[in-house]
């Protein structure tokens, strides 16, 4: 469904991405992980067009559709071709209720009662939110903020549904909840690229999985193999 | 001072306060969005004043039309100068677009000098908006009833359009988060298009307004009401359009009642609002409805 070809990626004279190739199969959960600054978040970034000065093909072919570059597109035309992003740090707007950031969400789409649907589905699937709807989205705790980014990415009718470091900084209990909903919403047929620090919870869940470092790939492999990876396993997994 | 004479005031206060509060909408939704002061604001309210000018004399427009497309034309105005003093600036840092505003600003007024010509026109009023009526001991004219109701109108109207309708939700996301709101799928430049044409639509509505009340028009008629617009909407807290509205009534109030209790300053009465932004600079840089400027991570 994604192809990432040949991508570089630059914050002025910084090299953030040098070079990578990522393949993201149709209903899969496919992971990049790695330390800080590895490259995890420029990669997405560049997937979702916040970054402009890129190199390299991002080749989307969703089933049903012909193929598009997304490279050199404008963060709202990759949106309206199904591809949703939740930004790393959850990004709530803090002044909006909880039903206008889930609106805002859906900004792309005109089809009212299909908005009312998938606002209905997220309600279902975070009951919490549907208490909050009229609370201002900064009032919310991070794990119910977590829950809403989460949600709100899900109103595009998303079909690759991209999620930078959901489980940062939340306590244990709810990372454990973020990464059953991830499962949750592959399940629903949406295609996961997730960027994680969290190694050991995110090869767990994916099916494949990409570990960079300082901007290139430097291993990859079916999740469950790679937990069993020595290598992984000192570097990541801690021993 | 008798009653009757404190209630005119009191109505000349409150049209005036409108007419700066139109303005200083464009100016506080501007600077929620962009984090800059759109400094040929008052330039777009003087076009206004000119354009319904023209419109009657020049082209025997009814007065609904000429007003209405007036607006219109405005309203491209202010997109106009926001798509090319301002956007090609965008990731520049944010002095550089106060300048082009400043450079903007200047260029309009001096255009306006080389198109309309220098020297101050009369503005004929229909006879029904200046005709006194005395109401009791009040002697009043119909557009200080117009003036206040027009705007109220306009307020409620642009207040439903950022609580009610999707490009104003786009507004409001963006005044906190461009780069998230990008991600939801809004073309932030359409909606930055769209904020430029509300203000400047409210702006052309008080140009238009202000000459029907002081019937003159000349170039720079918008320096000083924009200027004392921009002080309203600091004084209210830039970025509320609630605070740009109560601010403006407040610096009208202020005004008007300043020189009426004390006729011996109305030679300073400009002063009054400078002073003003000075003492709320000092005391509350944030304004009356201002935010706190917090970060939640």
């Amino acid at each position: 469904m994604l192809k990432v070809e040949g991508l570089h990626v630059y914050y002025g004279a910084i090299h953030a991405v040098k070079g990578i190739d990522i393949e993201i199969p149709e209903g899969s959960i496919v992971t990049l992980i790695g330390a800080n600054g590895a490259g995890k978040s420029s990669t997405i970034r560049a997937v979702s067009g916040l970054i402009k000065s890129i190199k390299g093909k991002i080749l989307y072919s969703p089933s049903g559709a012909s193929q598009t570059d997304l490279a050199g597109r404008a963060p709202e035309e990759i949106v309206k071709l199904g591809v949703a992003m939740s930004p790393e740090g959850r990004r709530i707007l803090p002044h909006l209720t909880v039903e206008e950031n889930l609106q805002l969400g859906a900004f792309s789409r005109n089809d009212k009662d299909g908005i009312e649907r998938d606002r209905d589905r997220v309600y279902s699937l975070f009951p919490r939110l549907k208490e909050r709807s009229w609370q201002k989205g900064g009032t919310l705790s991070g794990g119910e903020q977590q829950m809403l980014a989460l949600g709100r990415a899900l109103m595009c009718e998303p079909k690759l549904v991209m999620l930078d470091e959901p489980s940062l900084g939340l306590a244990p209990i709810l990372v454990k909840e973020v990464f059953d909903i991830i499962g949750e919403i592959n399940s629903l047929g949406k295609t996961v690229l997730l960027v994680e620090q969290n190694a050991f919870a995110a090869l767990k869940i994916a099916s494949y999985a990409y570990i960079l470092e300082v901007g290139r790939i430097v291993l990859q492999g079916r999740g469950e193999d790679l937990l069993k990876d020595p290598r992984v396993k000192e570097a990541y997994l801690g021993g | 001072m008798s009653g009757s004479l404190f209630v005119q005031h009191l109505f000349n206060a409150v049209t005036l306060g409108s007419l700066y509060g139109l303005i200083a909408i464009g100016y506080t939704m501007v600077y929620g969005i962009l984090r800059l002061i759109n400094f040929a604001h008052g330039e777009v309210f003087m076009l206004g004043a000119y354009f319904v000018f023209f419109g009657i004399s020049l082209f025997h427009l009814p007065w609904g039309v000429a007003v209405i497309g007036s607006i219109a034309v405005s309203s491209l105005c202010g997109i106009f100068v926001d798509r090319i003093a301002y956007k090609p600036l965008r990731s520049a840092p944010r002095i550089s677009a106060l300048i082009s505003a400043i450079g903007v600003s200047f260029l309009i007024q001096n255009l306006a000098i080389v198109i309309f010509g220098g020297i101050p026109r009369p503005v004929a009023r229909p006879d029904w908006l200046v005709q006194v009526m005395k109401v009791g001991e009040v002697r009043i004219i119909p557009l200080a009833i117009v003036v206040p109701l027009v705007t109220l109108a306009l307020v409620l109207g642009l207040l439903w359009i950022v609580y009610r309708t999707k490009p104003g939700l786009a507004m409001r996301a963006i005044s906190k988060d461009i780069e998230t709101t990008r991600l939801m799928g809004v073309s932030v430049n359409k909606i930055i298009a769209f904020t430029f044409g509300l203000g400047s639509a409210l702006a052309a509505a008080s140009g238009i307004m202000w000459a029907l009340r002081y019937p003159q028009i000349q170039p720079f008629m918008g320096l000083v009401p924009g200027l004392k617009a921009f002080i309203a909407a600091v004084f209210g807290g830039i970025g509320s359009i609630q605070g740009a509205v109560i601010g403006g009534m407040l610096l009208g109030l202020i005004e008007i009642m300043a020189v009426a209790f004390f006729p011996q300053l109305s030679g300073y009465r400009d002063a009054f609002a400078f002073v003003l932004l000075i003492i709320i600079l000092l005391l509350k840089p944030t304004g009356l409805m201002g935010e706190k400027l917090e970060d939640k991570i």
